[in-house]
């Protein structure tokens, strides 16, 4: 703040101040008497007159009481322009200092914890229960509170995993996000309608429940060629690319033969985001770990 | 000066209830309009792209406001769960505020890229469809309704008068960026720039 905006902002607060105890010292010393009477202001309207009386003593001095606060709250905190108080208090520091409590109390908790092979820490109560926590937090949103996920969100209880479920993944993917982009059509950009509806039927057909069993057999080519790069070739998906398994009848997204054909059609596209930053590394960790727990 | 002189003259009254009533705002606001601190931009701060200015515009018809607010406040409680706090360059492009003050619903200042489309897309929906203990209302209009291509133009330009920095360029593509967009697309752009220019997400 400028030196004039400090000016001003101290002469309006200290004038405030001053100005009301004035006002009150002022209007009681024009006051005839110190105690009721029966005295009244000379006024009368329509017969109605007024007590010409004091304010009562306890009131007087609640206000010069106010006045007074005032003026010690703010020699102690900010309040008159550039001038920082004797406590030195800012809304930052304060929020600095709890944040520093919370680290020397927490601190070497999480310390521990982050030290602790993804394994080990899973087994540990302590960690799992602010795991728990954190997942209540932070992904519970979209897996669910009890982490069985919902359509398009993927389960994390089951040992059925997009990118792949050992420690350093799961915590790749807490850390780094994912991209799930399955592309219309797969790579295959130029599938016939009847191409579709066959290979719909093949990749119903892992899980026995195809519909026309000749189309199936069809859609076996088109696989092949449109899905076989990312699913591989026999449908059990790959890690690296997050492709689910297609043979396991676990489904991201719908299972029946519309939804199937609806991600054929116009692909799916979901992202998991990175918690780089927004969390702790510890806490990352310990996440991983209660990820992990789910299902180990 | 008598008290009679004072309730006796309108005029004299008038300004000196004025005088008496504008002393916090003297002293609170209007400093502010000439501090650097809550007039400059945090670095990398823009103003909002169309697609976005009518998600914010969406926001405002739909009365997210109401329930969710728009500032994180300094206490460890909140930036553990919601991010870094506010500061007061990130809003300086903001025709009005929408901090808010209840919240009904989670606070929203950083809740850019926190979720993806998708989910977003089929939370606003149906909340209780991701959310099962979510009471917030679903808005599937918005998956029906088209963007307002007519007068964003308009309001931008209104926004450039009142100091944020579009370009004449910007203004003049406005109308084809919207065109064709659904409303859930602009609110969903919105949501997902939330509070992410800042580099410090905790």
């Amino acid at each position: 703040m400028s030196t004039f905006w400090s000016v001003w902002v101290i002469v309006i607060v200290l004038g405030t101040i001053f100005g009301c105890a004035w006002l009150l010292l002022a209007t009681r010393k024009g006051q005839t008497n110190d105690t009721e009477t029966e005295n009244t202001t000379g006024h009368s309207y329509d017969g109605i007159e007024e007590y010409d009386n004091p304010l009562p003593k306890w009131w007087f001095y609640l206000y010069l009481g106010t006045c007074v606060f005032a003026l010690g709250y703010l020699a102690l905190y900010p309040g008159l322009g550039n001038y920082e108080g004797l406590l030195g208090w800012t809304s930052t520091n304060q929020w600095e200092a709890e944040v520093q409590e919370a680290e020397e109390k927490y601190g070497p908790i999480y310390a521990q914890f982050g030290e602790t092979a993804i394994p080990e820490l899973a087994q540990n109560e302590d960690a799992m229960k602010i795991g728990q926590r954190l997942f209540a937090n932070n992904c519970s949103v979209c897996h669910g509170t009890a982490a069985r996920g919902q359509v398009g969100f993927p389960n994390l209880t089951d040992d059925d995993w997009l990118w792949g479920g050992e420690p350093e993944q799961i915590l790749h993917t807490l850390v780094n996000g994912r991209q799930g982009n399955m592309t219309p059509k797969g790579v295959m950009p130029n599938m016939t309608n009847e191409q579709v509806d066959q290979v719909v039927n093949y990749v119903l057909s892992f899980s026995g429940r195809e519909k026309e069993a000749e189309a199936a057999e069809a859609g076996a080519a088109v696989f092949a060629q449109a899905c076989a790069a990312c699913h591989g070739a026999d449908g059990k998906g790959m890690h690296a690319v997050g492709a689910p398994n297609l043979t396991d009848d676990i489904w991201l997204y719908g299972s029946t033969y519309e939804w199937i054909k609806e991600t054929v059609v116009n692909g799916r596209q979901n992202q998991m985001p990175a918690q780089k930053g927004r969390l702790t590394d510890d806490q990352i960790h310990i996440l991983a770990a209660y990820v992990y727990s789910l299902s180990n | 000066m008598k008290h009679e002189t004072i309730e006796k003259n309108l005029g004299l009254m008038i300004v000196l209830i004025i005088i008496t009533i504008s002393g916090g705002f003297l002293a609170e606001v209007v400093p502010l309009f000439f501090h650097k601190e809550v007039n400059q931009p945090i670095e990398g701060l823009e103003p909002l792209n169309a697609l976005e200015l009518e998600g914010r515009d969406i926001y405002i018809r739909e009365g997210c406001h109401v329930c969710h607010t728009q500032q994180i406040r300094p206490f460890r409680a909140e930036t553990e769960r919601y991010g870094h706090y506010s500061v007061a360059g990130e809003f300086v492009y903001d025709r009005p505020f929408l901090w808010g003050s209840k919240r009904t619903g989670p606070d929203l200042a950083r809740v850019g890229g926190r979720y993806s489309d998708a989910w977003q897309r089929q939370h606003l929906f149906d909340p209780r469809s991701v959310v099962p203990e979510s009471n917030m209302p679903a808005f599937p209009w918005l998956f029906e309704n088209r963007a307002d291509h007519g007068s964003i133009e308009a309001r931008m330009k209104t926004l450039q008068t009142l100091g944020v920095p579009y370009t004449d360029e910007q203004i003049a593509n406005a109308a084809d960026e919207l065109k064709g967009k659904f409303e859930i697309e602009a609110l969903v752009a919105y949501l997902q720039q939330l509070g992410t220019v800042l580099s410090e997400k905790r």
